[in-house]
């Protein structure tokens, strides 16, 4: 038999494909890592769209990102330095805003302009999820427990679970149950009065998902952002310096420092398979290059059906993985700005830009935007997260100029008239979103230098997001743990032989996170399959 | 010449944080040290001065004027507003008169504390509660079926502890006759140099003391009356340094120092019931329900696990130990409250929670949480000391507490 020259293959060098890539280099295995792109990182990328101004086009913040990942493979030597976003600034239509901060003292006395009782429950409520996001932490960190299987290690590993659940408490396990069925909505509902305070916060539960906040099922991804921990902190949120791309550079270059070998501008066009094995990878040039394994960091949809094809899988198979729900609901708007954008509401500079700006001045105003993509239109008044990392990071910009970053949703990526007419309606879609945050911010306009549109349509020609999700695939309860992406196959392993996946279709799901890369390299690892 | 102060251009619908308290104005003057911290989300003083010594001796030996607007206020209202209070307390309000104050814990269902304060029974149909932390909404959730209104007063009413053997005297020269009589722990409204004020006979000195309640725009007057009664008397205004070491003469506990609401606990064992405390005699056990009951009756079945003691370090111990090091016996300069592990024949038995040297009474004193068996008067432990980066023990000794308790406080 031939000798091949590689120990695997990792198909993109996105975050999560190159944490993989890391981890099976410092075990001493021979790794390539292939890039379609002229740089690394997938969506968690640096680019300079303008002279000077250097961008986070697609992820913006860091939370999720695993601890143990930045310990292991020494993150912070690489150029891994976060810094944390204070205060989370909701302006609002007529005048009043509110401004949360870490400091509780501080966010009491902001929420008590709303509701004095709200500002109470406020801690007690992130108490609660203090303790779902500890009970989750070992969910997350490690393959989903399947309670279908009879295997005594899964029944064992549910035991330690049900353990942990109980230790939870009767009122937490209550709450627990309530996150993984309610609408985040309705749960919010049991805690809070002021829609000024549920309508922000209900916003994480829509977060990349074709949902409303009203929709039964959205309160857990309350909690999936509930999950950030920055240095032991749950809920904590930062920029990292540089922009998002000096994340995956800093994975890069540990992974390059224990070997891997990271090939960009590489783009593939299948993987090898025969009899139902993966050999490994064709390269869109005719390249053919072979390895013990592949390891997919792209979705599922991507992976298998267009790099595997669907005749070399299993037709149940082929159909679930057809039926894995991407539906891109969210796209991106990425701003150079001549001088600090000023909110009526707030004027002048302050530390409230610092963090994050949220425009979703009520539920309804949510809701009627979920309403207008339900038909296959973007919202014409959209939720907004905006971001302008360059007050905290002067690196990124010129000195006194800005980068802008808002996320927004919804933008369906199957508009009525189909994803393909997405280039002809983009100019527009940036245009409602600018109007919507000019009516908050009047001089924002005036102060724009550069844009760019970031339909789903656009994330998925230029980032090889299927269908433009976010997270390579809803995070609804039906597409998590043991069932992500499709049942019985969500432990990494794929029904090709020798090829897995590791990308944010797999457990525990999407966020800079790493942690789906980083478990499915120890289970690789653990299977001795190389 | 007059110098204009422009404060720092801050955003319109900003709030500044820490907020000044209503005597800002004045106690910001006098705090040459800018010593101060964050309490409750205001501005309070630690020690105007560098050293809070001369405040200290002010509050023992002449009178100390302390401001405690931060303090949660509430005003309950309504005919059944001492009949909800005891639904919500584990003391049974309605017990009190018009005009008396009572000392009161509220506990969850499962009998652990959630915080303490004092109720007032201003009238028949008004009680002010005051609390260390937000009580709003959680009285709000219990007043289901009660005929009350709930009224947060916290930023209405600006309050002022004046405390010390001369504190009546001066209160004198502004307040009528009735003050004068005022008995321990009862509340007059009054007139104070012309202010409608509500005067307590309370404090968290253990001392002779009142606190004086006003409406905020009254808060500089109230301030410059009493300064100026108070001057012939040796009145100084004093800090958060020097109330912590009266407060632990006193024995009084703090909520977040020396046991923690059940809302801020994450593990059970951080969780106290009142009698663990020190509060069992707040508890009216036996009567109609009231929140946390039955799960305090099986404790008081069961007997406690734990009891909240005096301990006193012997000196003669912590000067050998100190001089077996070279050394001088060294104190704090200030009240601790970093709680260390106390021992009972080398076996952890519960925790030192705070502590002073007291300079009145030249005792070195601790307040701590001690497993029952080992909390009898008398009984001998050890309390962990660093000494030179070094973690020995000093013997200590369980004692009486108040430790200092003079016959002026209700005389």
């Amino acid at each position: 038999m031939m000798a091949k020259s590689y120990d695997a293959i990792i198909i993109g060098a996105g975050h999560n494909g190159l944490v993989c890539a890391a981890y099976l280099a410092k075990a001493g295995r021979k790794v390539l890592v292939l890039e379609r792109r002229h740089l690394v990182g997938g969506a968690a990328v640096t680019e300079e769209l303008h002279p000077g101004f250097k961008f986070s086009v697609c992820s913006y913040v860091v939370s999720l990102m695993r601890p143990q990942i930045i310990r292991d493979l020494e993150l912070p030597k690489y150029g891994f330095d976060l810094l944390p976003l204070d205060c989370a600034f909701l302006p609002l239509p007529d005048g009043r805003s509110l401004a949360r901060w870490n400091d509780y003292a501080r966010t009491r006395q902001e929420i008590s302009r709303f509701s004095k009782k709200d500002a109470e429950v406020y801690p007690e409520y992130g108490h609660v999820m203090m303790q779902m996001g500890r009970f989750s932490k070992p969910i997350i960190d490690d393959v989903p427990p399947d309670p279908t299987s009879m295997n005594p290690f899964e029944i064992l590993k549910l035991l330690r679970l049900g353990k942990r659940f109980r230790e939870l408490g009767e009122d937490n396990g209550i709450a627990a149950l309530k996150l993984f069925t309610m609408s985040a909505v309705d749960f919010l509902n049991e805690w809070f009065e002021s829609d000024v305070l549920k309508a922000p916060m209900s916003v994480s539960g829509i977060i990349g998902t074709f949902l409303g906040v009203r929709s039964p099922g959205t309160a857990y991804v309350l909690l999936h952002h509930y999950m950030g921990e920055i240095d032991g902190a749950f809920r904590s949120w930062g920029f990292c310096r540089g922009g998002n791309g000096a994340v995956s550079n800093a994975i890069a270059a540990a992974a390059r420092h224990y070997g891997a070998e990271i090939r960009i501008e590489a783009p593939i066009a299948r993987v090898l398979v025969k009899d139902g094995t993966a050999e490994g990878v064709v390269l869109e040039n005719g390249e053919e290059i072979r390895a013990r394994l592949v390891v997919s960091s792209l979705d599922p949809n991507r992976t298998f059906l267009r790099l595997v094809g669907k005749e070399h899988l299993d037709p149940e198979f082929a159909t679930s993985i057809e039926r894995f729900k991407l539906r891109g609901s969210s796209g991106k708007v990425n701003l150079a700005l001549d001088r600090v954008p000023e909110f009526t509401c707030r004027p002048g500079d302050g530390p409230h830009l610092r963090g994050d700006i949220a425009i979703c001045p009520s539920v309804d105003y949510l809701e009627r935007a979920y309403d207008e993509a339900k038909y296959g239109d973007f919202s014409s008044r959209p939720y907004l997260n905006v971001v302008i990392p360059s007050l905290s990071d002067p690196s990124v910009a010129p000195p006194g100029k800005h980068v802008m970053s808002i996320f927004v949703q919804y933008a369906p990526y199957k508009l009525k008239e189909g994803p393909a007419a997405w280039p002809q309606k983009r100019d527009a879609f940036g245009d409602a979103v600018i109007d919507t945050l000019a009516e908050y911010c009047p001089t924002l306009k005036e102060s724009i230098l550069y844009r760019q549109v970031l339909s789903p349509w656009d994330l998925e020609q230029q980032f090889g997001l299927t269908e433009g999700n976010i997270f390579h695939g809803e995070l609804s309860l039906e597409q998590l743990l043991f069932m992500r992406p499709v049942a019985k196959w969500a432990r990494y392993r794929t029904p090709i032989r020798s090829l897995w996946i590791c990308g944010s279709g797999s457990h525990p799901g999407g966020g800079v996170m790493g942690a789906p890369g980083q478990i499915a390299a120890r289970e690789i690892l653990k299977a001795g399959a190389v | 010449m007059v110098l204009a102060v422009r404060r720092p251009k801050q955003a319109k619908g900003s709030l500044r944080m820490p907020i000044p308290t209503p005597f800002h104005p004045r106690t910001s003057a006098l705090c040459t040290s800018y010593r101060w911290k964050q309490w409750a989300g205001y501005y309070a003083v630690c020690s105007y001065e560098m050293n809070h010594e001369r405040e200290y001796f002010a509050f023992r030996h002449a009178a100390g004027l302390l401001d405690v607007s931060p303090l949660y206020k509430y005003d309950v209202g309504g005919r059944d507003a001492a009949a909800f209070l005891s639904r919500v307390m584990a003391r049974d309000v309605r017990k009190l008169k018009v005009g008396q104050v009572g000392y009161c814990c509220w506990c969850n269902e499962e009998g652990h504390v959630l915080d303490d304060g004092t109720v007032t029974r201003l009238d028949d149909t008004r009680v002010r509660v005051t609390a260390a932390e937000p009580a709003l909404a959680w009285l709000d959730r219990n007043r289901r079926g009660f005929d009350v209104a709930l009224e947060d007063v916290s930023e209405r009413i600006a309050t002022l502890a004046l405390q010390g053997p001369n504190s009546r005297e001066i209160l004198k020269q502004v307040c009528g006759a009735d003050v004068e009589r005022l008995k321990f722990f009862r509340a007059t409204a009054t007139k104070l140099d012309g202010l409608a004020a509500v005067v307590t006979r309370t404090g968290y000195t253990g001392d002779l003391g009142y606190e004086v309640w006003v409406a905020r725009d009254d808060a500089l007057a109230l301030w410059d009356a009493l300064v100026a009664a108070g001057k012939p008397y040796g009145l100084e205004p004093a800090g958060l340094d020097a109330l912590d070491v009266t407060r632990v003469e006193a024995g009084f506990i703090l909520n977040g120092v020396d046991y923690f609401g059940a809302r801020d606990c994450v593990i059970p064992s951080q969780k106290s019931t009142p009698y663990e405390i020190g509060l069992g005699g707040t508890v009216h056990l036996d009567r109609d329900p009231f929140v946390g009951q039955e799960a305090l009756k099986r404790e008081v079945a069961r007997g406690s696990e734990w009891a909240f003691v005096g301990l006193e370090i012997k000196w003669d111990e912590m000067e050998r130990l100190y001089d077996s090091f070279g050394l001088p016996p060294h104190l704090p300069a200030t009240a601790w409250r970093t709680a260390v592990p106390v021992y009972a024949n080398g076996k952890q038995v519960g925790q030192a929670t705070s502590g002073t040297w007291s300079p009145l009474l030249k005792r070195n004193l601790a307040l701590a949480s001690l497993r029952t068996p080992h909390a009898k008067l008398g009984t001998p432990l050890e309390i962990e000391h660093t000494i030179e980066y070094q973690r020995r023990t000093l013997p200590a000794t369980v004692v009486e507490k108040p430790f200092f308790d003079p016959e002026r406080k209700r005389a």
